[in-house]
């Protein structure tokens, strides 16, 4: 239990490191908006199951469960919410060639 | 009526859950705060196939394994993608057709998009979602149209 856990917190942190490492490299808002998708995603959703292993079986389980759904709505709703203001700010996306 | 009953037993679940003290005191707060809720919520015109999209579930409980995967994979692309010394994006604006039937159903799509690293949705109108892609991989793999003839599927139930 405690190793699955410690596996899935490092790899919780590896998918925040590289969310990060994406925010630094990516050229403009959208594509950064991708790499904070990970950090959202694998991130969030890793720590959050190696927490679970380690919490036993009660209520403070059913919170992390919890806690987990709610990111899995609210992450994608507020990149969503940030690529459309951008958008509608007229700020053009940087694309790579001509379609 | 029956929406309004299933809000309230799960608001009362969900405050039983988060409060873990089953004293009469604390139940009985629970069921007046549950109540009042369902109240206002009623009042405020919310509790209907929007607010509540019950119909929704158990297409969910088919669908969530498989937005699972595709999320997972989806991550290490995009990682993959971030950690290579030459960073091989190919960012693009692409539109992809929203058959779903119902707003509910349109904004799971939108929402999966977003959810998908690779993808966000910037746009939602009454029949197509307009999509910023990472690469042309990413752009490829939703207009093959699998994710969205799932929520289609989640949908009918």
């Amino acid at each position: 239990m405690e190793i699955a856990s410690a596996i899935l917190l490092l790899i919780g942190a590896l998918a925040m490191l590289v969310g990060g490492i994406g925010i630094l490299r990516m050229p403009d808002l959208f594509t950064r908006l991708h790499a904070v998708g990970i950090t959202d995603t694998l991130g969030a959703a890793a720590i959050l199951l190696g927490l679970a292993f380690i919490a036993g079986w009660g209520l403070l389980l059913v919170k992390l469960f919890l806690i987990l759904a709610v990111l899995l709505l609210l992450n994608p709703t507020a990149s969503h919410a940030l690529g459309r203001a951008a958008v509608h700010g007229a700020r053009r996306p940087w694309l790579s060639a001509p379609k | 009526m029956k929406r309004a009953l299933s809000l309230f037993l799960l608001l009362f679940a969900f405050w039983l859950l988060l409060s873990g003290h089953y004293d009469f005191w604390l139940i009985g707060l629970g069921l007046i705060s549950s109540a009042s809720a369902v109240f206002l919520a009623r009042r405020m015109g919310i509790v209907d196939a929007e607010g509540l999209p019950l119909d929704l579930v158990p297409g969910l409980l088919r669908y969530a394994p498989w937005l699972f995967g595709t999320v997972i994979r989806a991550n290490f692309d995009v990682a993959r993608r971030i950690l290579h010394p030459r960073l091989p994006i190919t960012p693009m604006v692409i539109r992809v057709p929203a058959e779903q039937r119902t707003a509910p159903g349109r904004v799971s799509y939108a929402n999966s998009i977003t959810l998908t690293p690779g993808t966000i949705s910037l746009e939602v109108s009454d029949d197509e979602i307009e999509v910023h892609a990472l690469s042309v991989d990413a752009a490829e793999d939703l207009q093959s149209g699998e994710m969205g003839r799932r929520v289609v599927a989640l949908e009918a139930h």
